[in-house]
C-alpha cells in the first residue's frame, strides 16, 4: 500500500516579495493623497487650478519681469506712463528697494555714524543667539547681560551724546532699526510687567487686584491706536507744564503697556493651571510669598503658557508697525513714506516696497513662531494633562 | 521634650506684627492706594495747569459746534456743516459697518480655511497651510496697504473700468454696482421672507417631534430651501416683478448711478477679513482637532454615516472648543478696524482724530473712544458668552 503523506512541511521559505504596488510608491501616493474618490478628486482639480492661477505669474512677477537694477523711475514704468517697459509689463521693481535699501534699515540715521547702529545690532545678536541655544552653559550671566547691560550700552551707542559719541536724535531713527528697539523694549518690558500684573490680579488683596483688573480690562477692551494717540496726546498733558518728552519714549510706553496687558491675561492662564496643591506644598514649607512665586509656581506656569507667550511677543512685534499712525517712521512707515518719492513714483512701487516689507515681517515672526515650538517640545516633560 | 513644650504653652505662637500676614496685606494695600491717589492727584494738577495754559475748555460742550470738515464715507446725512457729535456718530456707524461685515466674511473663509487644513487631500491642506502661514505672520496694516496701495489704487481710471458680471465695475474709484429701486408692493415680498421664516421654524419643529415619535426622517432642508426662496418669489410675481435697476453708467469723468464701494471700505474691508479668518482658521482646526477621536469612533459604531456623524457630533462639541477664542478674534477685528486711519477711511479713531486736532479736546475724545470701544467689546462678549452658554455641555 503506498503511504500517502497529507501532511506538508515547508522546507524552503518564499523569497521576500516588494509590498504590493497599490500600496507604496508614487502612484499609492497619489491615490490616497490626491484622488481617493470623486470628490478628492474635484478638489485636486481645483487646487491645481488655484496654485496655476496663482503661483506661475507671481514668480514672472517677482523674479522673471522684475527689474533688479536702475537709478529711477523709468525702468520701472512702461511708455505710457513715461518709463522704458513695453505696454502691459509687470514686474517687481527691486531695484527701488535696493535703492532705498539704507532708508528702509536706518531712517535717516546720518550715514558717518551707522556703525554704531552696526555694532549695537551686532551685540545684540551675540548676546542673543547664546540664550536661545539651550546648551549653551550661563544662561543667568547671559540674560543678565543682554537685559541689564545691553539696553544701557544700546542707548548711549544709539542716541550718542557722551563719551564723545554724537547725539543722534529721535526723529532721525527710523526703519527697520526702529521696529526693532519697539520690539526689544516693548518684549523686555511687557514680560516682567505682565507678570506683575497676574500676580496682582490673582491677589487676596482687594485693592491691588482692583486696579490690576481695572487696568487689564481697559487696555484690552481698546485699539492699540487709541493708547498710542493717548500716549502721544494726553501724556504731554499728564506731566508738569513744560516737561517735553521724547516721541519714541511715548510710542514706547503705549507699546509697552498694551503688551503687558495682554501678556498679563496669558500668565494668568498659566497660574490658573497649577494645582492647587504646589501651592498649599510651597507654604507648607514654610517659603514666603516671592520664594513661593519664584521658585515654585512662575516656572511651573510660564512653561504651560510659552505659545500663549511667544504668540504675545508676535503680535507686539507686528503691532510696532502702528506707530506710522502718530507720525513715526519704522520699516513700514519708512517703505510708506518713500511711495510718494517723485523719483521712484510708478504702478509697481508700492506693491514691491510691500511685498519686501511684508517679508522682512514675515522672517521675524516665522522665526519666533518656530523657535516657539522647538522651546516647547525641549520643555514638554510629559506632566502635561 | 522640646516640642511638648511648645505645645503645652497653647494657643497660636505670638508672631510680631511686622510678620503677621493680614496686618501685612492691610499695610500694602494702604501704600497702594495713597500711592495710586497721589499720581492721580500729581496727574489731575498737572492736566488742569496744561489746559489753562492752553486756553482749552474742558467737557463735552465742544459737540455741539460746527464740524467744518468733510467725510467721503458716510451712512446717514452729513455736510461740514453738521456738529462735531454728529460726525463723531457718522465715525461710529462707519467703524460698525467694517466690523459686521468684516467679521461675517472673515467667518466664512476663516471656517473653509481652516477645514481645508484639516482635508486629507495633500494639496488642498497644504495651500490652506500657506495661506495661514503667510497672514499670521505679517502685520494687519500692511495688508491693508497692500490692497490700498498695491492693489486698489493701481486699477485703471474711471473712463477705463474693469467690466465685471451684471453691470457691476472695478476701478480706482471702488466697486461699483447696480443699486436696486423696490417698486410698489415690495413690502409684500419682505413679508412674505419673514412669513417663510416662520414657518421653516414650525416645521423643524414638527419634523423634529415626528422623528422622535415615528423615527421616520423628514427632508428638512430641502423644505426649508423650498420655503425660503419659493415664498418670496410667489409675492414677487404676485406683485408684478416690482424691481428695477439703476445701473452705474460712464459719464466723462466718472461712473454715474449705481452704488460705490470706495476702496479705502473696500481694502480695510478685504485686508481685516483675510488677516482675521488666517486666526479663525487656526480656532476651527484647533477645535475639530480637539473633540475625541473616540466620540467619532463611537457614532461610527452606532451606526451614523458620516455626515450625521459630523453634524450631530463633532460639529457640537468643537463648537465649545471653537466659541471663546473666536469671540476675541471678533473683538480683535473690531479693534484693528481702527487701522483705517491710514488710510483715511473715516471711522471713529479717524473723525475722533481730526476733532482732537481741531479743538483740542483730547481727554475728552479720548474717553469718547475708550467709552465706545469697551462698550462694542462688552457687547460682543455678552453676545458670544450667551451663544457660548447655550452650546455649553449641560453638566449633571
Amino acid at each position: 500500500m503506498q503511504e500517502h503523506d497529507r501532511s506538508f512541511v515547508r522546507t524552503e521559505m518564499v523569497a521576500d516579495q516588494a509590498p504590493p504596488v497599490s500600496d507604496h510608491g508614487l502612484l499609492s501616493w497619489l491615490r490616497r493623497n490626491l484622488f481617493a474618490n470623486a470628490t478628492d478628486t474635484v478638489f485636486t482639480i481645483i487646487g491645481i487650478a488655484l496654485v496655476v492661477m496663482i503661483v506661475p505669474p507671481l514668480v514672472q512677477w517677482a523674479f522673471i519681469s522684475a527689474q533688479w537694477t536702475g537709478s529711477d523711475r523709468t525702468v520701472c514704468a512702461t511708455l505710457a506712463q513715461g518709463g522704458i517697459q513695453p505696454d502691459g509689463w509687470s514686474g517687481a521693481c527691486w531695484a527701488f528697494v535696493d535703492a532705498k535699501f539704507q532708508q528702509f534699515m536706518f531712517g535717516r540715521y546720518p550715514d558717518e555714524e551707522r556703525w554704531r547702529v552696526y555694532l549695537t545690532g551686532f551685540l545684540f545678536v551675540v548676546l542673543l543667539v547664546p540664550l536661545l541655544i539651550p546648551s549653551v552653559p550661563r544662561k543667568g550671566l547671559n540674560a543678565l547681560l543682554l537685559f541689564g547691560v545691553f539696553p544701557i550700552v544700546g542707548f548711549f551707542l544709539l542716541s550718542g551724546g557722551a563719551f564723545g559719541l554724537k547725539p543722534v536724535a529721535t526723529p532721525l531713527w527710523g526703519g527697520l532699526m526702529v521696529t526693532l528697539v519697539l520690539a526689544y523694549v516693548g518684549i523686555s518690558v511687557s514680560l516682567p510687567l505682565g507678570i506683575l500684573l497676574a500676580l496682582g490680579r490673582r491677589s487676596h488683596m482687594p485693592v491691588v487686584k482692583l486696579v490690576c483688573v481695572v487696568f487689564i480690562e481697559t487696555i484690552r477692551g481698546v485699539p492699540l491706536i487709541t493708547i498710542l494717540f493717548m500716549a502721544s496726546v494726553m501724556l504731554p498733558l499728564f506731566l508738569p507744564p513744560g516737561t517735553s518728552f521724547d516721541k519714541l519714549l511715548r510710542a514706547l510706553i503705549g507699546v509697552a503697556l498694551f503688551a503687558s496687558a495682554y501678556m498679563a491675561e496669558v500668565i494668568r492662564g498659566g497660574l490658573q493651571a497649577i494645582p492647587k496643591g504646589q501651592y498649599e506644598g510651597a507654604d507648607a514649607l514654610g517659603l514666603s510669598y516671592w520664594k513661593k512665586t519664584n521658585l515654585i509656581i512662575l516656572p511651573q506656569a510660564i512653561k504651560l503658557v510659552i505659545p500663549g507667550i511667544v504668540n504675545t511677543f508676535i503680535g507686539l512685534f507686528k503691532d510696532t508697525s502702528l506707530v506710522y499712525i502718530i507720525g513715526m517712521f519704522d520699516l513700514l512707515g519708512a517703505v510708506r513714506q518713500n511711495f510718494s518719492d517723485a523719483n521712484w513714483a510708478s504702478p509697481q512701487t508700492p506693491i514691491t516696497g510691500l511685498v519686501f516689507a511684508g517679508f522682512v515681517f514675515w522672517l521675524f515672526c516665522f522665526g519666533m513662531s518656530r523657535y516657539s515650538i522647538f522651546m516647547e517640545r525641549r520643555l514638554d516633560t510629559g506632566h502635561k494633562r | 521634650m522640646a516640642t511638648e513644650q511648645t505645645i503645652a504653652e497653647g494657643g497660636a505662637p505670638r508672631v510680631p506684627l511686622l510678620y503677621d500676614p493680614r496686618v501685612r496685606g492691610i499695610a500694602y494695600q494702604v501704600l497702594v492706594f495713597v500711592g495710586l491717589f497721589a499720581f492721580v492727584y500729581w496727574i489731575i494738577g498737572n492736566t488742569t495747569a496744561n489746559l489753562q495754559r492752553a486756553n482749552i475748555a474742558s467737557g463735552f460742550g465742544f459737540l455741539q459746534g460746527r464740524a467744518g470738515f468733510d467725510i467721503g464715507d458716510s451712512l446717514v446725512a452729513y455736510s461740514s456743516d453738521s456738529t462735531y457729535g454728529r460726525a463723531l456718530y457718522v465715525g461710529f456707524l462707519n467703524t460698525l459697518r467694517v466690523a459686521i461685515l468684516g467679521i461675517i466674511t472673515a467667518t466664512i473663509v476663516g471656517f473653509i480655511i481652516g477645514i481645508g487644513r484639516l482635508s486629507k487631500n495633500w494639496l488642498i491642506s497644504r495651500i490652506c497651510l500657506v495661506y495661514v502661514e503667510v497672514f499670521r505672520n505679517i502685520p494687519p496694516l500692511l495688508v491693508i496697504f497692500f490692497w490700498y496701495f498695491g492693489v486698489l489704487s493701481v486699477l485703471p481710471l474711471p473712463r477705463d473700468s474693469i467690466e465685471l458680471p451684471f453691470g457691476s465695475y472695478l476701478n480706482s474709484r471702488g466697486f461699483y454696482f447696480p443699486k436696486f429701486l423696490w417698486g410698489e408692493g415690495a413690502g409684500l415680498i419682505a413679508l412674505a421672507f419673514g412669513l417663510s421664516l416662520v414657518f421653516i421654524w414650525f416645521v423643524r419643529r414638527w419634523a423634529a417631534r415626528r422623528q422622535a415619535a415615528t423615527g421616520d426622517q423628514l427632508p428638512v432642508l430641502w423644505i426649508s430651501l423650498g420655503l425660503l426662496i419659493g415664498l418670496p418669489l410667489l409675492a414677487f410675481a404676485v406683485t408684478g416683478f416690482p424691481l428695477s435697476f439703476e445701473f452705474p453708467a460712464l459719464s466723462t469723468f466718472n461712473l454715474r448711478g449705481g452704488v460705490q464701494v470706495r476702496p479705502e471700505f473696500l481694502s480695510l474691508y478685504l485686508a481685516l477679513s483675510f488677516y482675521t479668518a488666517a486666526f479663525i482658521a487656526e480656532i476651527v482646526r484647533a477645535g475639530v482637532l480637539g473633540v475625541n477621536r473616540g466620540q467619532s469612533e463611537a457614532s461610527h459604531a452606532l451606526g451614523l454615516r458620516n455626515r450625521p456623524t459630523l453634524r450631530l457630533v463633532v460639529v457640537p462639541q468643537a463648537l465649545r472648543i471653537i466659541i471663546p477664542p473666536l469671540t476675541s478674534q471678533y473683538l480683535n477685528l473690531t479693534k484693528n478696524s481702527s487701522l483705517a486711519v491710514a488710510i483715511g477711511y473715516p471711522d471713529l479713531v479717524a473723525t475722533g482724530g481730526t476733532t482732537l486736532n481741531q479743538t483740542g479736546q483730547a481727554i475728552e475724545v479720548v474717553a469718547i473712544w475708550l467709552i465706545v470701544y469697551l462698550g462694542l467689546s462688552l457687547a460682543t462678549a455678552a453676545l458670544m458668552n450667551w451663544y457660548n452658554a447655550r452650546k455649553a455641555l449641560v453638566e449633571r
